[in-house]
């Protein structure tokens, strides 16, 4: 930790962020002056970026060093969560090509706005500061508010993105008030001043505490966890499909990334005080998540409640607060990721033979018979989701639990239990969809050899075959959790 | 030994599934295909289970073709290894699997592809929960089977198939998920995941009784116990006949495995304390199935509770803590295998040719289909208990281990055997004897070269285990001893039973 750098040190350092705001900025000048046709080159340029800035993120130094006074840090932990990031955000450019040439709103903006995103998630993992996390949270949600209405001549699109972010202003008014009581409070912004200041239950006064319970619930909206939900169906519906699936990938992971750095990094003496309330919003989110999504018909809607599902079980990490719980919670964010944008690459390859995209479960009756392939990545990716063993999706599960058990929390671990076979319920129900139900109408063929590709992969990496990267990333989520605890 | 057969053994059917699903050609080519390719594969699978049984060494404790790779650490290692027990019920699993992939070489008209890569399936995640020595590998094998039954029910099954496979999957689950916290608490108060470690690890009795209570919510369910059977009668009836065959004769006795391989000698003063629960659960199953079975009027039904009760006799023996009990209850797991899949098969012949299960429809079977009635008669005769049938060892034993520990136990075993007897003889007589007019089953052909193909072997093995159990009681011999040596360290009852002593306890 040194205090005072040159400017220049601290730039190399965040080299990452470095190159995906110059290289938004470029993109959007090229947009600008070459219009809407530019979108396909953009995005290649884009998914060049963000890999350029994956290949910096190399220069991190193992152990983790702070940067620009100690706003910024560059560790194993936010390392882990960028290559997420990264991917994600790369990924949800490409799935959406088909679609939005096909849409006709192929505008250029979209994987600008994307790599804005990119940028505003990973200032978030990286923030050592409440005021770097405020900045990188509100550059990545302004981002998303306007990708969720991209549809702008849709009702439903801009519904979507109006709902969107009037709930999302909400949730950061709530946020900054919760900041500024902890710095009126406490005097401090700095994770790591903080973390010095509150050691242990009481040791922090009523003021400190009530400034974290909004800084939390400010939090708790961006990873839609129960109470703070309420958004997440109607915008996943609403928006545009590649937009959902991107929704539901990356930023899920560096909100819940940003929830570990506050709650285990900064606030981590007060472990005992903010358990009780992850613990019950973990348990609200896998029990409402799992009742909410039985009666669902749209199958975004109900991706919606199985992310809000599966952010309750990978609370169950935080709630155990332990470097294994946290190794876990990113275990499960890796995994959740994958899990998440292979399901909506595959809703995004179910069109109807005139190539109108179906989102409905009763559309997806029969499609083992038309698609079988499409049909076992399907069943693949809803089997992992519900934690059914041998398939990837089990293990993360099984890591938190591990945590949950070794800190003795063993209602919230039987509680998860109960919650995941309820939720088994609905992943259920799209299996029998796709294998048991007779064919509905044919569906038109595979429009894109890239987002087959894609699904390929990540029904290859959910699939038991992906156990075998289990070492690997629980290795690296380890060394990442190490950094933070 | 170099060679890994038992990792052989357990991928080579995983393998042959992905080639059956992703073989090119047409419907006909592919379905031709799987069909073969299924048959060689389970042919294949059976002769390893027999080269293993005979490569075997019954003298010896230790668990045999160990192999370990530490693949997937931390979570877990691929750690296979067997003993007597588990070699048994590898052999079972091996043998049938031909029989319902004959069975189903007709039956089974639409995506056959996919039928047979589950059902290969299904054997790779049946013969893996034998053999796994991975606490964790035990319970992916153990949970994983219940995909491909979960497609096999709901895909080929009957009119409620949906219902049914809903209920089979997540009752399942919900046992299981119980265990997994159970050996997650175990794994890392052990520091292992290490089954023959866990195995001598001594828990405190109090903590035994809660790891106890979440491994007996997963095997009771999947046993299944009175009153958590209600999902078997149900899949059952749904599931094509290969899916019943499957479920009667290996699914169970993972549940049976279970309680040998983990409740028993992992939490032995435990098992001493609950076995009060056990054995009422036990008895109420044996009379209220039995009496259920009495009134049903689907075949299919009709020997799914009849199952339960068998399934009652298991666990009871094995609650009973002596030689007896436990060598009889295994020996059950093995006969039921047989006898209930064999009785399968028969309600499945039938079925293909009247596509029925109704009992009121059929009548008369000795005159049109004698050879039928034949085979019809030994199984039943079987699961009754007839001297020289497996069933009749089976029994036999189990009634000298419990007459040992409690003669009422004893009396409510009998009376379920009487019962037994009842609804067996009672489904016997309205499908083969009497008189039937109805000019479909008139026409029905007796059984050809396939089917008898299928029932033959079987029933060849049913006699020998009733004649000559010694070959398969002798792999048994030394496992059980251990146990037994484990669950005497908890101070259980005298072992060896002399019956003699007429008095009532």
């Amino acid at each position: 930790m040194i205090a005072l750098q040159t400017l220049g040190q601290s730039v190399h350092l965040a080299s990452v962020e470095t190159i995906l705001a110059a290289g938004a900025l470029v993109l959007l000048m090229i947009g600008v002056f070459r219009g809407d046709r530019s979108l396909v080159p953009l995005t290649w340029v884009a998914v060049g970026i963000l890999a350029l800035a994956g290949v910096h993120l190399a220069v991190v130094p193992s152990a983790g060093a702070t940067a620009f006074g100690g706003l910024y840090v560059a560790d194993a932990f936010s390392t882990f969560l960028k290559v997420i990031i990264l991917g994600g955000a790369a990924v949800s450019m490409v799935l959406a090509l088909p679609y939005l040439v096909q849409a006709a709103t192929g505008r250029f903006e979209y994987p600008v706005l994307l790599t804005l995103s990119a940028l505003g998630m990973c200032l978030m993992v990286s923030a050592n500061d409440l005021l770097t996390l405020y900045v990188g949270l509100e550059l990545q949600s302004l981002a998303a508010y306007v990708l969720a209405a991209f549809h702008r001549n849709e009702a439903r699109s801009s519904e979507a993105g109006l709902k969107y972010f009037i709930l999302g202003a909400l949730a950061s008014g709530i946020l900054l008030y919760g900041i500024s009581l902890v710095y009126g409070f406490t005097g401090t912004t700095s994770f790591t001043a903080l973390h010095g200041l509150v050691r242990g239950a009481g040791t922090a006064d009523l003021g400190t505490l009530i400034g974290l319970v909004f800084i939390l619930s400010g939090l708790a909206f961006k990873i839609s966890a129960v109470p703070f939900h309420m958004w997440t169906p109607d915008v996943y519906e609403g928006a545009p499909t590649p937009v959902a699936a991107f929704f539901a990938g990356a930023p899920k992971a560096a909100a819940m990334g940003l929830l570990l750095c506050v709650a285990v990094g900064a606030f981590g003496g007060m472990t005992v005080d903010w358990r009780q309330i992850v613990t019950f919003v973990s348990i609200a989110s896998m029990l409402l998540g799992a009742v909410g999504a039985i009666g669902q018909t749209n199958i975004k809607r109900l991706l919606a409640y199985s992310s809000i599902n599966n952010v309750g079980f990978a609370l169950i990490g935080l709630a155990a607060g332990t470097r294994e719980g946290v190794t876990g919670v990113l275990f499960y964010m890796a995994v959740y990721v994958v899990m998440t944008l292979g399901s909506f690459l595959g809703v995004l390859a179910m069109r109807g033979s005139d190539g109108t995209p179906v989102e409905t479960l009763d559309g997806l009756a029969g499609l083992s018979r038309t698609r079988p392939g499409l049909a076992a990545a399907f069943a693949v990716f809803m089997f992992s989701l519900a934690g059914i063993p041998p398939l990837l999706g089990f293990w993360p599960k099984f890591a938190v639990f591990q945590a949950a058990i070794d800190a003795h929390l063993y209602v919230l671990a039987v509680v998860g239990v109960v919650a995941s076979v309820v939720g088994a319920y609905y992943y259920l129900r799209v299996i029998k969809s796709v294998y048991f139900d007779e064919p509905a109408p044919a569906f038109a063929p595979a429009d894109s050899r890239t987002n087959t590709a894609l699904l390929t992969l990540a029904a290859l990496f959910c699939s038991p075959l992906g156990m075998l990267a289990i070492t690997p990333l629980v290795g690296a989520a380890g060394r990442a959790a190490a950094a933070l605890l | 030994m170099n060679f890994p057969v038992l990792s052989a053994i357990v991928l080579l059917p995983l393998l042959a599934a992905a080639w059956v699903l992703l073989a090119p050609g047409s419907e006909d080519a592919r379905a031709a295909n799987a069909r073969l390719t299924a048959l060689v594969v389970t042919l294949i699978e059976l002769g390893l289970g027999i080269a293993l049984w005979l490569a075997f060494d019954t003298s010896t404790a230790a668990f045999q073709f160990v192999e370990r790779i530490d693949l997937f650490a931390p979570f877990l290692s691929w750690h296979l290894g067997i003993d007597g027990i588990a070699l048994m019920l590898i052999v079972l699993s091996t043998f049938l699997m031909p029989f319902c992939i004959l069975a189903s070489w007709t039956s089974i008209e639409r995506r056959v592809p996919e039928y047979m890569a589950a059902f290969l399936l299904m054997e790779t995640l049946m013969i893996g929960v034998f053999a796994a020595q991975d606490l964790f590998l035990f319970y992916l094998f153990f949970e994983g089977g219940l995909i491909p039954m979960y497609l096999i029910i709901g895909i080929w099954g009957g009119a409620r198939r949906i219902y049914a496979s809903y209920k089979f999957f997540l009752y399942t689950l919900l046992g299981s998920v119980l265990m997994l916290l159970a050996m997650i608490w175990m794994a890392s108060a052990a520091h292992t995941t290490d089954i023959p470690t866990l195995l001598t690890t001594n828990f405190a009795p109090d903590v035994q009784v809660w790891l106890w209570l979440a491994f007996f919510a997963s095997f009771a369910v999947k046993m299944p116990m009175w009153p958590v059977h209600t999902w078997l009668p149900d899949a059952h009836v749904e599931a094509p006949t290969a899916g019943s065959v499957i479920l009667a004769g290996v699914l169970l006795k993972m549940g049976g495995y279970g309680f040998v391989r983990f409740s028993l000698p992992m939490f032995p003063d435990a098992s001493v304390r609950l076995v009060s629960l056990v054995a009422v659960l036990s008895v109420v199953a044996v009379i209220y199935t039995s009496l259920v079975a009495l009134v049903q009027s689907d075949m299919k039904k009709l020997i799914a509770y009849s199952s339960v009760a068998h399934m009652a006799f298991v666990t009871a023996g094995l609650f009973v803590f002596n030689t007896q009990g436990l060598e009889g209850s295994i020996l059950m797991m093995l006969s039921h295998g047989l006898v209930s899949g064999a009785l399968f098969l028969c309600v499945g012949v039938i079925y293909d040719r009247l596509h029925t299960r109704e009992i009121a429809a059929y009548g008369g079977l000795a005159n049109i289909m004698p050879r039928y009635a034949l085979f019809f008669l030994l199984f039943t005769m079987a699961s009754i208990g007839l001297p020289a049938t497996s069933g009749f060892v089976a029994e036999f034993l189990v009634l000298l281990g419990t007459f040992a520990a409690s003669t009422w136990l004893a009396l409510g075993m009998t009376t379920g055997i009487i019962f037994g007897a009842a609804y067996m003889l009672y489904l016997y007589r309205r499908v083969i004897f009497g008189t039937n007019a109805d000019p479909h089953v008139l026409a029905m052909a007796d059984l050809n070269p396939r089917e008898l193909l299928t029932l033959l072997p079987i029933a060849a093995a049913v006699l020998w285990m009733g004649i000559y159990p010694e070959s398969f009681l002798r792999p048994l011999r030394v496992p059980v001893a251990g146990i037994l040596a484990r669950l005497h360290h908890a101070a259980a009852p005298p072992q060896h039973v002399v019956p003699a002593k007429g008095q009532l306890r």
